[in-house]
C-alpha cells in the first residue's frame, strides 16, 4: 500500500477528483495549505504599504491505494491538475504500513 | 447656531419693540420650529450616529487583523457611549453657551445636564427667523462629538489598551473638543444680531444709537474666537477632522509602532466590511453635511450635491493616481479616496459651488493618497489606519479650499452679513486674501490646540493607566487579551 499526497492549486479540484473516481478511487482527503516553490509569491499594496505574500493557497490532497494503483493514480493526478504554469505542485509517493478500517475493525488492503 | 429659549427671545423682541416703536410688530412673535426642519433634522442626526456605528466601526474593522476586529468595534462604540453621555452631562454647555471670561475658547455650565432645556426650547439656524427645537440640536451636535474622539483610535489600533482610550476619550472631549468646537461656532445667531441691528437703526437719538451700538457690539462679539475671525467650517473639517488628525498621529507616535510593523503582513483582514463601512459613512455624511445647515433649505440641498460630487472626484482621483503610480487600481484607494473627498468636503460643503467641490476633490484624492503612500513610508510612523494622512490633511486641504471656494465669482456662496439689512441675510463683502488668512489660522490654532492637548493627554494617561498593551497581549490579538471574546470561529 502507498500514500500518495498530492499538492495542486485550489481550482484544480473538481477535474483530479473526477480522473481519479474514473480510475476507481472512491475517498481521498483534502486540505487547504499555504506554501510555496518555484512560483515563489506575489506583492499586495495596501493603501501604498507593500507586501511579498510568500505562501499561496494550495490544496494538499491524500488518498491510500493499493500498490499496483499507484502509477494509475499518480497519472490521473499528473494530467488532471497540469496547466503547464508555474506553481502546478508536486506529487509525492510514500509507503504505507498499515491502514484499519474503525467501524469494521478490518486491517491492511481490505479496509482501503 | 446659538441658543436662546423662548422666554428670552420673547423679551428682547419685545424690548426691541418698545425701543424702537416699529410699527411693523409681526416680527416680534417668537419663531417656532417648521415640521419639516424638525423632521429633517432628526433624519440627519441618525444619519450621523449611523458614520460612527456601524460605518466607521467596519471601515476600520476590516482594515485591522482578524485579531483585533472586535477591539476596534467595541472601542468605536464604547466611545460613541461615553461622548454621548458627557455630552448631556457639560459637553453641550461647555461648547454652546456663552463662556463668560473665558468666552475666547469654550462656553459655560449654565446648560450643564441640560438644565433649562425643554420641548419648548428653541435654537438659532442660520437664517432669520427659522428655529429648531433646541433638544434637537443637542442630539445633533451630539453626533458630533461622538464621532471625532472616534475617529481618533484608527490611528494607534491594534495595540492601546482599551481603559486608556476610555480615559483618553473623556479628557480629550472636554479639554479638546468641546472648546475647539466652541471656538469655532458658537455664536449668537441671526435673530439676535438682527434685533440689535434693527435696534441701531432704529434709535431714536444719539444717546440712544450709543447704546444699542454697544448692544450689537456685545451681541457680535457673543462667539467663540475661531468664529469671530470669520473662518468658516460649515461642517467639521477644523473642529472634527484636523482636531482628530491631528490627535491620532500624536497617538501613534507616543505610543509607538505596532510589533512587527514593516516587517510582517499586517493586511486588512475584511476589505468587504471595509468597503461596506466605507459606503455607510458616505450614505451618514449627507447628514453630517446637509445636516449642519441646521434647516431643510437651499443651503442644505447645495451641501447635499458637493457631498456627492466631491467624493466621486476624490475617489476616482485617489484610484487612477495609484493605478498610474502603483500598476493597479484598488478597492481599498477607491473607497479611502471616497473618505478623502468626503473629509475635504466638509468645511466647504455649503460654501463651494458643485464644480469647485469637484476641484476639491481631485486634489483632495490625490493629496491624500502621497500622505498614506509616501510620506508615511519614508518617516515609518505607524499611523495604522491613516487618520492623518486622510482626516488631518484632507480637513487641512478642505479648510484652506473653504477660502478661495466660497467665492462668488468662483460658483461659490459667499458670506452671509446679518448686519447690513437686519432680518435679511445679504451677501456680506467676499476676499479671497482674507478669508483664506482667517482659514489658515483656524487650521494652525486647531493643529495647536489638539496636537498639544493631546500630547499632554496621552502622556497623563499613560502614567496613569498605562497606553500600551503588553507585548503577548498585542501578538495574542486584543479580541482574545482585552475582551475575552473572539470576531470570527471558523
Amino acid at each position: 500500500m502507498k500514500t500518495v499526497v498530492a499538492i495542486i492549486k485550489p481550482f484544480k479540484l473538481e477535474e483530479v477528483r473526477d480522473a481519479l473516481t474514473a480510475i476507481g478511487v472512491h475517498g481521498m482527503t483534502v486540505s487547504e495549505v499555504k506554501g510555496y516553490g518555484r512560483q515563489k509569491g506575489h506583492t499586495e499594496i495596501y493603501r501604498g504599504a507593500e507586501y511579498a505574500v510568500s505562501f499561496l493557497p494550495k490544496l494538499k490532497l491524500e488518498v491510500a491505494v493499493a500498490s499496483d494503483l499507484v502509477p494509475a493514480v499518480v497519472d490521473a493526478i499528473e494530467q488532471a491538475a497540469r496547466t503547464g504554469q508555474i506553481g502546478d505542485g508536486k506529487i509525492f509517493v510514500s509507503p504505507l504500513e498499515q491502514v484499519v478500517r474503525i467501524r469494521t475493525g478490518e486491517r491492511g488492503t481490505e479496509a482501503l | 447656531m446659538s441658543l436662546r429659549t423662548t422666554p428670552l427671545r420673547l423679551a428682547t423682541a419685545s424690548a426691541i419693540g418698545l425701543l424702537t416703536a416699529l410699527p411693523a410688530l409681526a416680527d416680534t412673535a417668537a419663531p417656532v420650529p417648521a415640521k419639516g426642519d424638525t423632521a429633517w433634522m432628526m433624519v440627519a442626526t441618525l444619519l450621523v450616529l449611523m458614520m460612527s456605528i456601524p460605518g466607521l466601526a467596519l471601515f476600520y474593522g476590516g482594515l485591522v487583523r482578524a485579531k483585533n476586529m472586535l477591539s476596534v468595534l467595541t472601542q468605536i462604540f464604547a466611545i460613541v457611549c461615553l461622548a454621548g453621555l458627557m455630552w448631556a452631562f457639560f459637553g453641550y454647555s461647555l461648547a454652546f453657551t456663552n463662556g463668560g471670561a473665558l468666552n475666547d475658547y469654550v462656553g459655560g455650565f449654565s446648560k450643564a445636564f441640560l438644565s433649562g432645556i425643554t420641548t419648548a426650547s428653541v435654537a438659532a439656524t442660520f437664517s432669520n427667523g427659522v428655529v429648531i427645537p433646541e433638544q434637537l440640536y443637542m442630539a445633533f451636535q451630539m453626533t458630533f462629538a461622538m464621532i471625532t474622539p472616534a475617529l481618533i483610535i484608527g490611528a494607534f489600533a491594534e495595540r492601546m489598551k482599551f481603559g486608556a482610550i476610555l480615559l483618553f476619550t473623556a479628557l480629550w472631549s472636554l479639554l479638546v473638543y468641546y472648546p475647539v468646537a466652541h471656538m469655532v461656532w458658537y455664536w449668537a445667531g441671526p435673530d439676535a444680531i438682527a434685533d440689535a441691528a434693527k435696534a441701531v437703526a432704529g434709535a431714536a437719538d444719539a444717546a440712544a444709537k450709543t447704546a444699542a451700538q454697544t448692544k450689537l457690539d456685545e451681541v457680535m462679539a457673543d462667539a467663540g474666537m475661531i468664529f469671530k475671525w470669520g473662518a468658516l467650517d460649515f461642517a467639521g473639517g477644523t473642529v472634527v477632522h484636523i482636531n482628530a488628525g491631528i490627535a491620532g498621529l500624536v497617538g501613534a507616535l507616543m505610543v509607538g509602532k505596532r510589533i512587527g510593523y514593516g516587517k510582517e503582513l499586517m493586511a486588512p483582514h475584511s476589505l468587504v466590511m471595509t468597503m461596506i463601512g466605507a459606503a455607510l459613512l458616505w450614505v451618514g455624511w449627507f447628514g453630517f453635511n446637509a445636516g449642519s445647515s441646521l434647516e431643510a433649505n437651499g443651503t442644505a440641498v447645495l451641501a447635499f450635491a458637493n457631498t456627492m460630487v466631491a467624493t466621486c472626484a476624490a475617489a476616482f482621483s485617489w484610484l487612477m493616481v495609484e493605478w498610474m503610480l502603483k500598476g493597479k487600481p484598488s478597492l481599498l484607494g477607491l473607497v479611502s479616496g471616497a473618505v478623502a473627498g468626503l473629509v475635504a468636503v466638509t468645511p466647504a460643503s455649503g460654501f463651494a459651488g458643485p464644480m469647485g467641490s469637484i476641484v476639491l476633490g481631485l486634489v483632495a484624492g490625490a493629496v491624500c493618497f502621497f500622505f498614506c503612500s509616501v510620506v508615511k513610508n519614508t518617516f515609518r510612523y505607524d499611523d495604522s489606519l491613516d487618520v492623518f494622512g486622510v482626516h488631518c490633511v484632507g480637513g487641512i486641504i478642505g479648510a484652506l479650499a473653504t477660502g478661495i471656494l466660497a467665492d462668488p465669482s468662483l460658483g461659490g456662496a459667499g458670506i452671509v452679513d446679518y448686519v447690513a439689512k437686519p432680518g435679511e441675510a445679504v451677501a456680506g463683502e467676499f476676499s479671497m486674501a482674507t478669508q483664506v488668512m482667517a482659514q489658515l489660522k483656524a487650521v494652525v490654532i486647531t493643529l495647536l490646540w489638539s496636537g498639544i492637548g493631546s500630547a499632554i493627554l496621552f502622556k497623563l494617561v499613560d502614567v496613569v493607566v498605562g497606553l500600551r498593551a503588553t507585548n503577548e497581549d498585542e501578538r495574542m490579538g486584543l479580541d482574545i487579551a482585552e475582551h475575552g471574546e473572539r470576531a470570527y470561529h471558523y
